[in-house]
């Protein structure tokens, strides 16, 4: 049946009760698979022995206060249109947000894809149209191919700031740290849709943790983590099999490698990660937002007070261990990133807080 | 973020495809995605296909979707699920 499968789910916790026999520590790394847990109540549906904390998989939450003083630096440009996707635009930068300039009018516009943006750029000629490149793997590909067709169509008011970031190397960064004794990862899903899961390999190899590439529906969360479960030794799997191929998307790859090279990039939580940010290439120079407006450090920047945020992103905080979260924190009233994107860690355990099981989300 | 919907080329005209899901129909690229054809389910992602999937899947994750709201909560969100 196409339908939430509650026996199927059943099935899958009875298995994990089973077979989970060692206390293990497995993180997710995709706002999406955090969304689906908290939706599901799919923690509460493990055995004592697992436990499941989310990591750095939130592209909004990850983006350090640095780059988001950036890019309302570039907002208060009187000839700049911001484009960007709904969730930057409510989280705070250094005492203001984007939504709070575009009350005091700054020319800030909600899309829905890069080419939206683009759109933008050749209905007003007269305007500078920024659009703002975050997200991993799974959206630079959007935001690359749009910058290859504005320079083939000649939309020389048409730039992109990329605060693209790449996954393998924040997992590199994270186990680096050491602070979570981490038994494996439940893999971005969609991210590796254009990745492929090769990239990963490295978890097994050099880390001795495994890793299974997971969908997003409530079974595949768990099917995922069952899989980690029953590895013998540390190894990289698919179980998100109907979208992602070992070899990942090489068209979407040939994109990225075109418009793009590795830099350093700032990460909230795991700060500056060597090689997990993609820059514009000096080639496509023209259209690279961060060249064209010479983008300088925007001054100190001011993380919100008592917000934990960087600790909740490695996986060392829970959310609801955070002083703020349920009292000064709410979607409501947002103090920190993870608590005002939809698939913030804070934001999706606020949302459905009540729930104690699967069943109880229906 | 990452969030990406299953749903069914009707058409493709250059690299530009129509595509239909939950009676709503738009446009989405397909440069990404260049083996797809009409009646292929792919899964669209800030406006661009980036796999084509198996249709009895695809058909699975709408309903599963449609069941946990997902479909009628995007447009409320200022987009931000892209």
């Amino acid at each position: 049946m196409p339908t939430l499968d509650r026996e199927a789910l059943a099935r899958l916790a009875d298995a994990l009760a089973r077979e989970a026999r060692e206390r293990r520590c497995f993180m997710e790394v995709c706002g999406t698979h955090t969304m689906v847990i908290a939706r599901y109540g799919l923690r509460q549906l493990l055995p004592a022995t697992l436990r499941l904390v989310s990591g750095p998989g939130c592209p909004v939450c990850v983006t350090a206060m640095a780059d988001l003083d950036r890019v309302v630096s570039l907002a208060r440009r009187p000839e700049v249109t911001l484009a960007t996707f709904g969730d930057l635009v409510r989280v705070p930068a250094s005492g203001t947000t984007l939504a709070a300039e575009r009350a005091r009018g700054a020319d800030v516009r909600v899309v829905y894809s890069p080419r939206d943006a683009l759109r933008l750029a050749a209905e007003q000629p007269g305007r500078e149209v920024v659009f703002v490149g975050i997200g991993f793997e799974t959206t630079a590909p959007t935001t690359a191919a749009t910058l290859l067709e504005a320079e083939q169509r000649g939309l020389t008011n048409f730039s992109l700031l990329s605060l693209h970031k790449t996954m393998p190397a924040a997992l590199r960064a994270l186990l680096d740290l050491g602070e979570t004794p981490l038994d494996g990862f439940l893999l971005p899903g969609h991210v590796s849709v254009v990745t492929g899961s090769e990239c990963y390999r490295f978890l097994a190899d050099e880390y001795g943790v495994g890793g299974v590439v997971t969908g997003f529906e409530p079974q595949d969360v768990l099917e995922g983590l069952l899989t980690l479960v029953r590895q013998e030794r540390p190894a990289v799997a698919i179980q998100y099999r109907r979208a992602v191929r070992p070899e990942g998307n090489r068209v979407a790859q040939g994109l990225l490698a075109e418009v793009f090279e590795p830099c350093d990039a700032d990460w909230r939580g795991l700060g500056v990660v060597p090689g997990s940010g993609l820059a514009v290439r000096e080639r496509h120079a023209a259209h690279d937002a961060a060249r064209r407006f010479g983008l300088e450090e925007a001054g100190p920047s001011r993380e919100p007070a008592g917000c934990r945020c960087g600790e909740v992103l490695r996986g060392v905080l829970d959310p609801v261990d955070c002083g703020l979260f349920g009292r000064a924190c709410t979607p409501g009233h947002p103090v920190g990133a993870c608590m005002v994107s939809s698939e913030g860690s804070c934001a999706a355990r606020y949302r459905y807080r009540g729930l104690q099981t699967a069943g109880g989300a229906a | 973020m990452c969030l990406a919907l299953p749903m069914r080329i009707t058409a493709i005209e250059g690299s530009t495809a129509t595509i239909a899901a939950e009676g709503l129909e738009q446009e989405c690229s397909v440069l990404l995605v260049p083996e797809a054809k009409v009646g292929d389910y792919v899964l669209v992602h800030a406006g661009f296909a980036i796999s084509v999937i198996d249709e009895a899947e695809a058909r699975e994750t709408l309903a599963l979707l449609r069941e946990i709201g997902e479909l009628g909560e995007a447009g409320e969100d200022e987009g931000a699920d892209a």
